[in-house]
């Protein structure tokens, strides 16, 4: 493992790294608002993942101004703009079916939901 | 050195059982990767997440805890099978990234289909100065107008579920009973 490729795919890594850690809150988690946190940390990381991309040494912001310039890629800054906007309306949803489930279980624990669950189809 | 931060603080949101600790890490956390994206050139993307990650979403994730109670129990399954598969995962993912180009290129093949079609020519077909805001309101309108009718459809589910909540509440019995 030479030093250079550390440098060059440092950032990779870390967002691959944050990635999988909001995968794992995500399934080995049994409260349903620590899921929707890491459903968010695993969002965050693609979205890093995309201005890496985007980043170009030395680069300015893409705004136009006099002069030579180099401008870092505004295409995937576009992107990532409206990926947070949808992920925001994700999470809201999200968030009201967990207050949902609150009102309907009394919990917001998969495993207790699990237990009520079965508790019904056994008593019913 | 922002990135390692942001790695610490992911496995802070890991391990901390409390919710509203949680909730202030994962603010914590939005504001860093806002930061990081100030650092890498994405102002717009970095004003967004601040004011949305950072902020709005804080208050609805306290929102929510309010409503749900702020404590979470003690996983009861072990954690081996999901430990197992994120590290199958994450492996499979680096070794992605072996062939991907090096961070910061000029050359890297993103920055040459047709970026480089929107930096030279937006300004005269557009007039604003800021690309990425042509880009948005102009060249991809549509895909805008596509978002703002998702975030529309995401308010009027978050009404419904919470105002059926609510009138359930009103009236006792109508629900509930039917296990």
């Amino acid at each position: 493992m030479n030093v250079e490729l550390l440098v060059s795919h440092y950032n990779y890594w870390i967002v691959i790294f944050l990635m999988m850690v909001g995968f794992y809150i995500l399934i080995s988690r049994g409260n349903l608002i620590k899921k929707i946190v890491g459903l968010n940390v695993f969002q965050t990381s693609v979205f890093m993942l995309y201005i890496t991309l985007g980043k170009i040494s030395g680069g300015t912001p893409p705004i136009l101004t006099e002069g030579e310039a180099v401008y870092s890629n505004p295409l995937p800054h576009v992107l990532i703009l409206t990926a947070i906007v949808v992920g925001i309306a994700t999470t809201s949803v999200g968030l009201a079916l967990a207050i949902r489930i609150k009102e309907a279980y009394g919990t917001v624990e998969e495993d207790e939901i699990n237990r009520i669950e079965a508790g019904i189809e056994a008593g019913g | 050195m922002l990135l390692t931060l942001l790695a610490a603080t992911g496995l802070g949101l890991l391990r901390i059982r409390n919710l509203f600790a949680v909730v202030m890490l994962a603010g914590v956390y939005s504001l860093l990767s806002a930061g990081l994206f100030t650092v890498m050139d994405a102002v717009d993307v970095a004003f967004t997440e601040a004011a949305v990650g950072a902020g709005i979403s804080t208050v609805l994730f306290l929102g929510a805890m309010a409503l749900c109670g702020h404590h979470e129990s003690r996983p009861g399954h072990t954690p081996l099978l999901p430990l197992f598969v994120v590290c199958l995962t994450g492996i499979a993912l680096v070794y992605g990234t072996m062939d991907m180009p090096p961070f910061g290129g000029a050359d890297n093949p993103v920055h040459h289909h047709v970026a480089d079609h929107y930096i030279e020519e937006s300004y005269h077909e557009i007039g604003i100065p800021n690309v990425v805001t042509s880009v948005l309101a102009s060249y991809r309108g549509y895909d805008t107008m596509g978002e703002t009718t998702v975030v529309f459809a995401a308010a009027v589910g978050v009404m419904i579920l919470l105002i059926g909540a609510r009138t359930r509440r009103e009236r006792p019995g109508g629900e509930g009973g039917d296990g």
